[in-house]
């Protein structure tokens, strides 16, 4: 009997033993390239409607623009790609596009000045969320037939509103809206007048070097080559990125060679990788910035001497230099270091005697209770936490109120924070991007409902500023309008009730063997089809 | 769950063979339960102070895309209205569109099923496979040191936290010793080679004779369902050994014994054999336990199984998305307890 | 003969004089077999030491749980001062996993008052009024059953928002089913004896009987499964807690301290470990100890 009981244990543990047999370790195959992301925000490819980070990253690889960035000289700014040439007319309204050759669908379709002119029109005529980036030319639904128009297959003739600077309306132009799609492939997927907006939603036609071929939607996103690309053939054939929340996983997964590209590190996990053999580390200035904002409405926080006192007792040093350390750089201007007209001004340091004196000048010298809004995710729960910390010296009575994006945000737009902590990142690589949401705001009552700019969301009235940055994006001197939001920003910074306080530093982990990785700079998204290894 | 025949009102109708009225009135239960399950998760969806809207436009929208969201959505009708518009859409099979991955439920439903299902039926072999024996065993050598280990080892199952097990496993395992493959189902680059059949990826891998997918998909599931598994194994154990201990109590095994049997014959032979039903009742209640307490084990192995489907649904107020994933885990609970209330009206001579 | 082993032989009669001296006999004579099982002891030590740790917790801490010190933070345990160490903020992790025991203390206390009661409240019911009352109880209790349950929890925090008393609602109420059942078993099996028939017959109306004759009958059995239930219930509010959707920063709630130690787990493996190993012990100690109480109540199913 005791032999029976003996053959059953052996076969369990010969059960248990056999997990862990297979070993895993492995490279990945060399026309391939793995990368680990969060990619949960990914809800449609649809350049129309598209609007996450990295749905971006997707669209910049997949379709082409009438004018982008070249991701080995981002510097240079825009550069022709399906127009090869444009013109602007004396009164500074109508800008011609001549479109260049060579450039095919990868259904097979040439692209054509018709499939630009379907594209734009599409875009403000689906009016989702993004539009706004073309309408503030004053396009409309009811107007595209006349002011988005293609006279023939190779010119494409827009007619603007006002005059704008040139750079303003290219710049526009290179966001992931100006994707320009297979007009023939959307139409024949229309479903009840939606110009192929579900359809275009999971799949891609655009003349750019991929295409997707799978989506698994929080899981992970497949591209392999457009087979009918006008350009070098890259040498990634086939790019899969896959979803990877923890950043444990992802510096682990890099470490044995399962991916080639880690591209949500933690500063820990950055300093853990560095003595690795195999793995290099690649650190790239972004857009995004981490800022608080004060709610007008609050009386205490519409006291300049308060907001003063707040950001000169937020500890910009000490987090920088720890939990975000290497990922974050102090920034206290809300234009991104690298856009035209950023300045690099640091007037706050964390000087807490300074923040002392300042607030006993205000009104509310003891301070008193705020409520820091602020979502779930763990690198700004640490900043709030830090900002609990420290304006909790002042004598403020700081609670946390944090929730999911969603949550947090409906506040914010509803008007109903104290405090809210949180991100942002330049929706085109224009100045006006961030100036035309952080210090611009026409009508501050309730009923505007101007949800989507950030002077609003504060009830921040500020009839000057607004002023100027209209002005600005009208200016066609380059170096008067970088004057001007230099003017624009050092005005805020000293008047805002906006702390703004780091830009992002990406740091992305890859095998040493990856070459030409460029995440995208502070103005465009990832392209894969220049790396190699 | 005993299914309360009692909810058929009390006239008999001579007419109607009571098989058919029993089975009736179970479908009746179904139906109720499941349309209360909707119900409640409904008024949750509703109350909840998460915007669905803005998951949509995104923080960049105006006013007037907002709203025109919001009527898209149906959401500025009356909540009954909606409630019933939502129940005939599922009566004819339209479960609606999620508006977290922007696509059909079902279709999101039909791809993380599955995944949950392997993980979930792996679990519980390995769990079954481990705990009948560790059961039996305990039973038979009762107050022994296999038996104080089986229940040392079950009480400590019963109290650790999954997600922390799931984390220091993952890194004994993946990150140190390397045995294991790590989250995810299978290798990144295997991605897309295996046309999904089933959508289970070892049945598919094997089907399709993909050998390194299949080796791939085995390394990355042994680890969370191994986990799962000694969750299971707890718990099944503990039910073994409490059965086989009355059945080996009883008088015919002591009969059997005198009658000079050998004791792998009283044991498997009488014993076991007595308590099967109990114990495929205890196992599909542990396989149900299993289906839906995958959630946190999902998340830390970042499986795309359906518990972290309706997560992560959840905290976007993606209704649509929730309440689909909650009728198919729902519908499976049910059907799992009436399967083991079912095998016990037919099988066991004391329930009749 | 001293006073003890009078009292011990009063508790140990052969022949009680009163239904009193009956009654805490059997509590006594439960109390001796309980007594003899060393894992329980050993659950209820603990236990014990847990519940002072966090009564005392101000006195034991070395630190203020709160106070962050970015330019000492990760360090190990063991370094100066930090026996546990620091977490990413710079925090004395020995003192907020003192400071954590209150909330899981308090968490359980909660539910382990509330969801017990809704329990008894709608299973007696049930089972005393009958017909459809009890129809329509038992298909929401059925319903609330048929949830997932952590998805149930899940879905009324995020409808109440987090923190830790939504957390307890949330917990009490998916926790509540089983207890109605017991209630309404038990209710079934009482309603109809002779002793309740009398107290009818004098006029007690349903509400007396219930309150006051029937409650008390069902408060035992249910006490131990609420035992049972503890660790439940302690690994469910961690759970939440990982989620984000329990205690809310900076409060040192354990099942947040894990989730906020996991990005750190490869390098700084006690900021989650530690918060690990403590909700493990107190859910440990429960398990051993509602095993034991097990054991004393229903020797049947005991391992000796």
């Amino acid at each position: 009997m005791t032999k029976k009981y003996t053959f059953v244990a052996l076969a369990l543990s010969a059960l248990i033993s056999g997990a862990a047999i297979t070993t895993a370790s492995a490279e990945t195959p060399p026309n391939m390239l793995v990368i680990a992301n969060r990619i949960d925000d990914i809800k449609t490819f649809d350049p129309a409607e598209s609007f996450e980070f990295a749905g971006a990253d997707v669209s910049r690889n997949v379709y082409e623009k009438l004018v982008n960035f070249d991701p080995l000289d981002l510097d240079a700014g825009y550069q022709p790609q399906l127009a090869e040439s444009w013109e602007i007319s004396e009164d500074g309204k109508t800008i011609t596009f001549t479109m260049a050759e060579g450039h095919v669908f990868s259904t097979g379709n040439p692209v054509t000045a018709k499939d630009a002119e379907f594209s734009l029109r599409r875009a403000v005529m689906l009016n989702k969320t993004p539009s706004f980036i073309l309408t503030q030319f004053g396009f409309t639904p009811e107007n595209v037939a006349e002011t988005i128009v293609a006279p023939d297959d190779n010119t494409l003739v827009l007619t603007l509103d006002k005059p704008y600077a040139l750079s303003f309306v290219l710049n526009c132009l290179t966001a992931t809206i100006g994707g320009i799609v297979d007009m023939t492939a959307a139409m024949e997927n229309e479903v009840d007048g939606d110009m192929g907006n579900a359809w275009l939603r999971t799949n891609t036609v655009g003349s750019g070097p991929y295409k997707v071929v799978d989506w698994k939607p929080n899981e992970s996103v497949l591209m392999d080559l457009n087979p009918n690309y006008g350009g070098d053939t890259p040498a990634m054939e086939r790019v899969i990125v896959q979803h990877i929340q923890e950043s444990a996983t992802q510096r682990l997964q890099l470490e044995r060679g399962d991916i080639d590209v880690a591209r949500n590190l933690s500063p820990e996990d950055v300093a853990g990788l560095a003595d690795v053999d195999g793995v290099k580390i690649v650190d790239e200035l972004r857009g995004r910035l981490m800022y608080w904002s004060a709610n007008q409405k609050n009386d205490m926080l519409s006291d300049p001497n308060v907001i003063a006192a707040l950001k000169l007792a937020a500890d910009y040093e000490g987090m920088s230099g720890s939990f975000l350390k290497g990922q974050y750089t102090v920034h206290q201007a809300f234009l991104p270091k690298t856009f035209l007209g950023a300045i690099d001004d640091k007037p706050f340091s964390f000087d807490i005697e300074a923040a002392k004196a300042t607030l006993a000048q205000s009104a509310y010298p003891d301070c008193g209770p705020i409520k820091i809004s602020v979502r779930d995710a763990q690198e700004r729960i640490d900043i709030a936490q830090s900002l609990q910390n420290t304006w909790g010296q002042l004598g403020c009575d700081i609670e946390l109120i944090v929730g999911t994006g969603a949550q947090t945000l409906d506040r914010y737009r509803a008007r109903e924070h104290d405090i809210y902590l949180g991100a942002w990142g330049p929706d085109y690589p224009d100045p006006n991007t961030n100036a035309g949401t952080f210090a611009f705001n026409p009508d501050n009552s309730d009923e505007a409902g101007a949800t989507g700019l950030l002077a609003w969301r504060n009830a921040w009235d500020l009839p000057k500023l607004s002023e100027k940055t209209l002005a600005a994006v009208v200016e066609n001197d380059t170096d008067a309008r970088r004057a001007m939001y230099k003017d624009i920003q050092t005005e805020f910074q000293n008047s805002a009730p906006f702390g703004i306080m780091f830009q992002q530093i990406e740091q992305n982990g890859m095998r040493s063997n990856v070459e030409n990785f460029v995440a995208g700079g502070a103005t465009t998204a990832v392209s894969y089809w220049v790396i190699t290894k | 769950m005993t299914q309360s025949v009692t909810t058929a009102d009390g006239r008999q109708s001579p007419s109607i063979p009571p098989w058919l009225r029993k089975t009736a009135a179970t479908l009746l239960t179904v139906a109720v339960t499941i349309l209360g399950l909707l119900f409640v998760t409904f008024m949750i969806g509703r109350v909840m102070p998460i915007d669905p809207v803005l998951a949509v436009v995104g923080e960049r929208a105006t006013q007037a895309q907002y709203d025109e969201t919001f009527a898209a959505l149906g959401l500025d009708q009356p909540l009954l209205v909606q409630f019933g518009i939502y129940l005939r859409d599922v009566l004819q099979g339209d479960f609606g569109r999620s508006i977290r991955t922007g696509q059909e439920v079902a279709t999101d439903i039909a791809r993380v099923f599955p995944a949950t299902f392997e993980l979930a039926t792996l679990g519980t072999i390995i769990g079954v496979v481990l705990g009948v024996p560790l059961g039996v065993l305990a039973a038979v050598r009762r107050g022994s040191w296999i038996d104080q280990i089986a229940r040392f080892v079950g009480l400590i199952g019963y109290s650790m936290p999954i997600f922390w097990l799931g984390l220091v496993g993952l890194l004994v395992f993946y990150g140190i010793l390397g045995w294991v493959s790590g989250p995810g189902r299978v290798g990144i680059f295997y991605q897309g080679i295996v046309e999904p059949i089933t959508g289970m990826l070892l049945v598919d891998s094997l089907l399709r004779g993909e050998w390194d997918v299949f080796k791939s998909a085995f390394s990355h599931i042994i680890l969370p369902a191994s986990l799962l598994g000694y969750y299971s194994m707890a718990y099944v154990s503990r039910m073994t050994r409490s059965f086989m201990l009355e059945q080996l109590s009883a008088e015919y095994i002591i009969t059997a014994r005198v009658k000079g049997l050998s004791e792998w014959q009283v044991i498997w032979g009488h014993a076991f054999r007595n308590i099967r039903i109990q114990l495929i009742t205890v196992i599909a209640l542990a396989y149900a336990n299993l289906l839906e307490g995958s959630v946190l084990t999902e998340i830390i192995f970042a499986w795309p199984g359906i518990g972290q489907y309706i997560t992560t649904s959840l905290l976007a107020n993606d209704m649509n998305a929730v309440l689909g994933g909650t009728i198919v885990i729902g519908s499976i609970f049910v059907g799992i307890n009436i399967f083991s209330d079912l095998l016990y009206r037919f099988f066991d001579p004391r329930a009749k | 003969m001293n006073q003890a082993t009078s009292l011990r032989d009063w508790l140990l009669t052969e022949e009680p004089a009163s239904r009193r001296q009956a009654a805490f006999a059997s509590w006594y004579k439960g109390w001796l077999r309980f007594r003899g099982n060393t894992l329980a002891m050993v659950g209820l030590y603990v236990l014990a030491l847990l519940i002072l740790a966090a009564i005392f917790a101000p006195l034991l801490a070395t630190h203020d749980p709160f106070v962050q010190d970015l330019g000492n933070r990760l360090m190990p345990p063991g370094s100066e001062e930090h026996i546990f160490g620091t977490d990413s903020l710079g925090r004395d992790i020995y003192s907020r996993i003192l400071y954590g025991a209150r909330i899981s203390i308090y968490i359980v206390l909660l539910v382990a008052m509330v969801a017990p009661l809704l329990g008894l409240i709608v299973g007696t019911v049930a089972g005393y009024a009958g017909g459809w009352a009890d129809v329509v109880l038992m298909r929401i209790t059925d319903i609330f059953l048929a949830f997932p349950r952590l998805i149930l929890a899940l879905a009324f925090v995020a409808a109440l928002g987090a923190g830790i008393e939504n957390a307890v609602l949330a917990i009490s109420l998916t926790a509540w089913p089983p207890y109605a059942r017991i209630a309404r078993a038990e209710t079934l099996t009482i309603r109809n004896s002779d002793y309740i028939h009398a107290i009818r017959l004098q006029g007690a109306g349903p509400l007396r009987i219930v309150t006051r004759h029937i409650w008390p009958l069902c408060v035992s059995s249910l006490v131990v499964r609420v035992t049972l239930d503890m660790a439940g219930i302690i690994l469910t509010a961690a759970g939440l807690g990982f989620l984000g959707l329990g205690a809310q920063p900076p409060s040192p709630e354990w099942g947040a301290m894990i989730s906020e130690g996991r990005k750190f787990i490869l390098d700084s493996w006690w900021v989650a470990t530690i918060p690990g190993l403590a909700i493990f012990s107190i859910s440990l100690a429960f398990n051993l100890l509602g095993d034991g109480l097990r054991d004393v109540l229903d020797p049947k199913d005991s391992a000796t």
